[in-house]
């Protein structure tokens, strides 16, 4: 009866979502193809496809510089994260004490932070340090986003292993160290994989502090420097360059989000972490 | 029996300290990158310290935020923060766009997440495609929108301008009165699929056969999802949509890229930034980011003590 006519909505709706996600991604990397004036007019496939873009983004440019700080700070910052983080979240979510939940609240609030709030005083710390224009100062500057979001994540997670698995280390009289690490690290590599894949994302996007406390090409991450891009004059834009380096930045991003959906998807839906 | 006793007693204080132990390096953390920043900048609002010369502000109390002077002729004049046009007009605009920006995201949201609900065939490929514009970056997005946006050259004035809707090519972002348009269009089209993802979450917590039962009766579809669907997703929705305000109340980087200097976009954030760091006025640029902070701090602890976020208190002993 209806449900042919509804068969067929769903799947025209469902077109329409997935054009609408898609589409400017493939038109980035259709544009990205093309050199010259071909560059200038609309089409929806490239017609004489060039990896012109592509060459001089890496030969003329600093972008495998870019590449290569934004990979180390990332890591970086997801490895400092995932050890305060876990070790933190066995706490959170084993031990009973006083004061656990508003700790708990206290930790995500800081999720909340507008970065904004502590530029200033971040300005000043980084000088202080003498981190200005380095890694460091990124580095110490996104751990107020990944940690967070990582002992939320870890917590929420931890908590729902049984009880049993550390009674018996306990009476065998283990310390706390070795059950973290023995008992509780191997059965926590889905909660693990799931975070680290969130906080690198996420660390791997930043801007704001990446803009500010870098001031050269070699500390730059490819945000920074996809933002920076300009050409000759002021009006005219490399878009060539542009899109083709945003390409290069996003494939990997895609690839990931192609495999690991569903554990972005069940990290997002427990942290709620930023969009 | 005593001696059990004791075990615990001395057990359980073992344990207490191992907690303090294992937090310590996550609170020094945070003390070190969140709470101390945040200080100094409440510190720095009060001051009039300037970017060049951090160490030599001077206490100068509220006058970044208000104060006033009586001219000669007996007129007073207000300054600062509090009587500022163009703050204002970042507070106006960073809360249109919230709002705007939230409500269709919410709508547009459970739309998506209730098509991918619904059975048909390659549900797991149009999941993983709706991450796509989640994933990319903001700074990214601001690009690939800017080209498809472009005055000359971009896709969508092109189609319009075939189909007749438009007689010359508009300028998208550089206008004041499109350029709002052109930020909500990339917003929405990033973060829609984090709020379907939420709200598909709590979809798939209800069980099909309350549907089943529903279509039995023969309850209209409507009735259906006002009566059953909506107030079952609620939770979940309220979630992304807290999530997803208290994220735009902050916006930057997408104004930053895609808009550049235009009043009409300018958003506390982008405005705050610029008087930091670009302007060289760091004590005012302090007091607008604590105004930025206070705000959302209210809008937070107002959703904590409301009592949505369930942090889940049992913990196994």
């Amino acid at each position: 009866m209806t449900s042919r006519i509804e068969t067929i909505g769903i799947y025209f709706l469902v077109a329409v979502v997935v054009l609408f996600a898609v589409f400017p991604f493939y038109y980035a990397v259709v544009t990205s193809f093309k050199t010259g004036t071909a560059l200038f007019e609309v089409t929806f496939w490239p017609e004489n496809p060039s990896l012109n873009n592509y060459r001089e983004v890496f030969q003329t440019s600093s972008f495998p510089r870019n590449i290569f700080n934004s990979v180390l700070v990332a890591t970086v910052t997801v490895g400092l994260s995932l050890l305060l983080g876990f070790l933190a979240s066995f706490a959170l979510a084993r031990i009973p004490f006083r004061g656990r939940k508003t700790l708990l609240l206290s930790i995500l609030s800081v999720s909340m932070f507008p970065q904004i709030a502590i530029l200033a005083g971040l300005f000043e710390l980084v000088l202080a340090l003498d981190l200005y224009n380095g890694y460091g100062a990124m580095i110490l500057s996104y751990l107020i986003f990944t940690l967070p979001f990582t002992v939320w994540v870890l917590t929420t997670f931890m908590r729902d292993l049984p009880v049993e698995i550390e009674e018996a280390a306990i009476v065998d009289g283990a310390s706390a160290l070795i059950i973290v690490f023995r008992i509780f690290l191997p059965m926590m590599w889905p909660a693990i994989v799931t975070t680290t894949l969130l906080a690198f994302i996420a660390a791997w996007n930043e801007f704001l502090f990446a803009l500010t406390f870098s001031a050269s090409d070699a500390t730059r991450t490819v945000p920074v420097a996809i933002s920076l891009f300009s050409g000759s004059t002021a009006f005219e834009s490399p878009w060539g360059l542009i899109l083709a380096a945003s390409v290069i930045v996003t494939f990997p991003l895609v690839v990931l989000v192609l495999i690991f959906q569903r554990k972005i998807v069940s990290g997002l839906t427990a942290g709620g972490v930023k969009g | 029996m005593g001696d059990a006793f004791n075990r615990a007693v001395t057990l359980g204080a073992r344990r207490r300290r191992t907690a303090q132990l294992f937090l310590l390096p996550l609170i020094a953390a945070l003390l070190l990158v969140a709470a101390w920043p945040l200080a100094r900048t409440f510190y720095f609002s009060f001051t009039d310290t300037s970017l060049n010369d951090l160490a030599g502000g001077e206490w100068i109390g509220f006058k970044n935020y208000l104060y006033w002077r009586e001219l000669s002729s007996g007129r007073v004049v207000y300054r600062g923060l509090l009587v500022d046009e163009a703050w204002w007009n970042a507070v106006w605009n960073t809360f249109r766009l919230t709002f705007l920006a939230v409500s269709i995201e919410a709508f547009l949201g459970l739309l998506v997440a209730m098509l991918l609900n619904a059975e048909f065939r390659g549900r797991a490929i149009v999941r993983a495609a709706i991450l796509i514009p989640w994933a990319i970056p903001t700074i990214v997005s601001a690009r690939l929108w800017g080209w498809m946006l472009h005055d000359q050259f971009g896709i969508l004035n092109e189609i319009l301008l075939l189909a007749g809707l438009i007689d010359m090519p508009i300028a998208w972002t550089a206008r004041p009165d499109t350029a709002m348009l052109a930020v909500l269009i990339v917003e929405v089209w990033k973060t829609t699929p984090f709020v379907a993802l939420l709200c598909l979450a709590g979809l798939q917590m209800i069980p099909r056969d309350i549907y089943e039962a529903a279509r039995v009766d023969g309850v209209s579809r409507l009735r259906v999802f006002l009566g059953i669907t909506l107030p079952l997703v609620r939770p979940a929705l309220m979630v992304a949509i807290i999530f997803r305000a208290l994220d735009t109340l902050r916006i930057f980087d997408l104004i930053y890229v895609l808009t550049p200097n235009s009043e009409a976009t300018k958003t506390m954030s982008v405005i705050a930034r610029e008087n930091l760091i670009e302007f060289d006025r760091f004590a005012y640029g302090s007091a607008q980011s604590v105004l930025l902070f206070l705000l959302i701090a209210i809008a937070t602890l107002l959703y904590i003590w409301l009592g949505r976020v369930d942090v889940g208190d049992e913990v196994p002993r």
